[in-house]
């Protein structure tokens, strides 16, 4: 209880400190929706040229990006900005969280939560409420239970990946743009049907990694599709397991790196 | 109330054997450091750049996880109990702020009670004491950015005391102050110490902080400790004496012989002499000289820490 309001405090401090800029933040938050207005209309500009990708219909591949954008701008806001770490172990500054009666990463996500993204992660969930409307989905009690569930386990998923790849700054504090490739490239890998990538790419990425999970399986589900790859029909309600097994590694993963932090001089 | 057992940090280090191989070597910076604090103690810990004082303070706080070696502070492990360690210690790193950058000084102090889940009536106890002692009324409404170096220090201090800690760490806290904001951080401390309540323990460069406020000084170099002890006792092992200065009406004859006391320089046309008291007092000193040559003017110089701890830093120095 008393942790709870100690985290509202800090999310109320980086509120007020980032509206102390009022004009810059306003123009940052309607800025910041560029980008994943972008990533959905290149789903649409693909659909101009082919009425089918990978065996799917745009209403159908609509509902994929809107899961996967939904899933992405919200951990993007809530997760994203552990990317940060990497300076904070650099300059050490992360000695100053340590030494605070609280875990660190929730105290370092909400100390820099990037409050100008929000209007992004609405325009996620506003596609995906677009692909809903649009499929003509048989509504089931499971199904009901997973449009959900589908788009948290997607941001818990997605979380995990950053902090993951952000927890890399403590083993290799030059990591530079390395976790991107995990992060910003598992969102557009998930943008996807996976049916379009090539074998062992799909292989690594999608069922290695997990990232089918993310937004392939769980459309199947809701659409009632059979998976043209052959996984069975409840492999999409599974994806809440999926990202609780994700982030079970982020949490291993991070408090290793915690042990291995090794600050700077004085 | 503070103890540590072997403690040791390693760090490894890569550095560069030909074009593209690297080769991994093992830097000692605390090298098996024993030492208990009682409660109430004001603990100063001094030694060059690089002597392991920060990575010290840092295990003990829970920020580095020792390479070997047993720590303990309040009773608790600090790594792995660090949450809870934090509630009972207070930290000042002289270059981390723990204030927030953009909102105003007493903002931040809001912000901490609820991070540190301190009632309300203690909380203002404790504002009012350091705003008072610290003289912050007319900053408290200014952002921590605007803020001079020697006001955000009052503020750090005030910040890493709100919660009432057992144990109060502080590395460097003078560093960059001008003179009178490291007087008022000095006369704060001395104050807080003198109730008793807390232990201090700070690090610092500047000597000054150590004679003013602690009775304990510990000497580190190369990850080692090299001096336990009191400021008395670190003259007394190095033998610095103090010297006796004096002016001359005549110039000091050739071969003249103070007793207890060694000549260690004469200048001005034999006019000035400096005597080293070894074994006798300034008192007995003066008599046998002024009995033999006419003195215009004396003084009496105390040793110089500075001089002293330069000495040490320069014995443990060779291999």
């Amino acid at each position: 209880m008393g942790e709870l309001r100690a985290y509202a405090a800090l999310a109320g401090a980086q509120f007020r400190s980032v509206t102390s800029y009022r004009t810059s933040f306003l123009v940052e938050v309607i800025g910041n929706m560029g980008a994943t207005v972008f990533d959905v209309l290149t789903v649409f500009v693909l659909f101009r040229a082919t009425p089918e990708v990978g065996g799917f219909t745009l209403e159908q591949a609509v509902l994929v990006v809107g899961l996967s954008a939904a899933g992405f701008t919200l951990a993007d806001m809530l997760v994203g900005n552990v990317d940060g770490l990497k300076n904070y172990v650099r300059t050490g500054t992360l000695d100053a969280v340590l030494v605070r009666p609280l875990p660190a990463l929730p105290q370092l996500l909400l100390m820099d939560m990037p409050l100008r993204k929000t209007l992004r992660v609405v325009f996620g969930f506003v596609v995906l409420s677009g692909a809903v409307a649009v499929n003509d989905i048989d509504w089931t009690p499971a199904r009901l239970v997973l449009i959900v569930a589908a788009p948290l386990a997607a941001c818990v998923f997605f979380g995990s990946i950053f902090v993951i790849s952000a927890s890399l700054a403590f083993w290799w504090v030059d990591s530079g743009q390395v976790g991107s490739a995990f992060t910003y490239g598992g969102r557009d890998f998930t943008s996807y049907p996976v049916t379009v990538y090539g074998e062992w790419f799909r292989a690594l990425f999608a069922y290695a990694l997990g990232f089918a999970f993310v937004a392939y399986q769980p459309a199947l589900a809701l659409l009632g599709r059979a998976d043209p790859l052959g996984l069975p029909a409840w492999a999409g309600f599974v994806s809440p397991l999926v990202a609780l097994l994700a982030a079970a590694i982020a949490a291993g993963v991070w408090r290793a790196g915690i042990r291995r932090y090794r600050s700077t001089g004085s | 109330m503070i103890q540590m057992r072997e403690l040791r940090k390693d760090f490894t280090v890569r550095v560069k054997a030909g074009r593209f191989r690297r080769k991994k070597r093992t830097v000692a910076a605390v090298d098996g450091v024993s030492l208990t604090i009682e409660p109430g103690e004001m603990v100063g810990y001094i030694g060059p750049n690089g002597a392991g004082k920060s990575t010290t303070l840092k295990m003990l706080t829970g920020v580095l996880t020792p390479s070997s070696g047993e720590v303990s502070v309040c009773g608790l492990t600090p790594v792995p109990q660090r949450t809870r360690l934090a509630l009972r210690i207070g930290v000042v790193f002289g270059q981390r702020s723990q204030l927030w950058w953009d909102l105003p000084l007493g903002e931040s102090f809001r912000l901490l009670r609820h991070i540190y889940r301190v009632p309300a009536a203690d909380h203002e106890a404790r504002l009012r004491r350091c705003r008072s002692l610290l003289d912050m009324d007319e900053f408290l409404d200014t952002p921590v950015r605007q803020l001079s170096l020697g006001q955000r220090m009052r503020g750090e201090l005030t910040a890493a005391l709100l919660h009432g800690p057992e144990v109060l760490f502080l590395d460097e806290p003078t560093i960059g102050l001008d003179v009178v904001s490291k007087q008022a951080v000095r006369s704060f401390l001395a104050e807080l110490g003198a109730t008793g309540d807390v232990t201090l323990v700070l690090t610092t460069h500047d000597l000054a902080d150590i004679e003013r406020l602690c009775e304990r000084l510990v000497v580190i170099d190369h990850g080692r400790v090299v001096h336990d002890g009191t400021i008395e006792a670190l003259h007394a092992r190095y033998s610095s004496r103090r010297s006796l200065v004096v002016d001359l009406e005549r110039p000091l004859p050739e071969g003249f012989e103070l007793p207890g006391a060694t000549l260690v320089a004469v200048t001005a046309e034999r006019h000035r002499a400096t005597f080293a008291l070894e074994s006798t007092g300034a008192g007995a000193a003066v008599a046998g000289l002024v009995a033999a040559v006419p003195v215009r003017d004396l003084s009496l110089v105390e040793p110089d820490i500075e001089d002293v701890v330069a000495k040490l830093y320069r014995t443990t120095d060779a291999p």
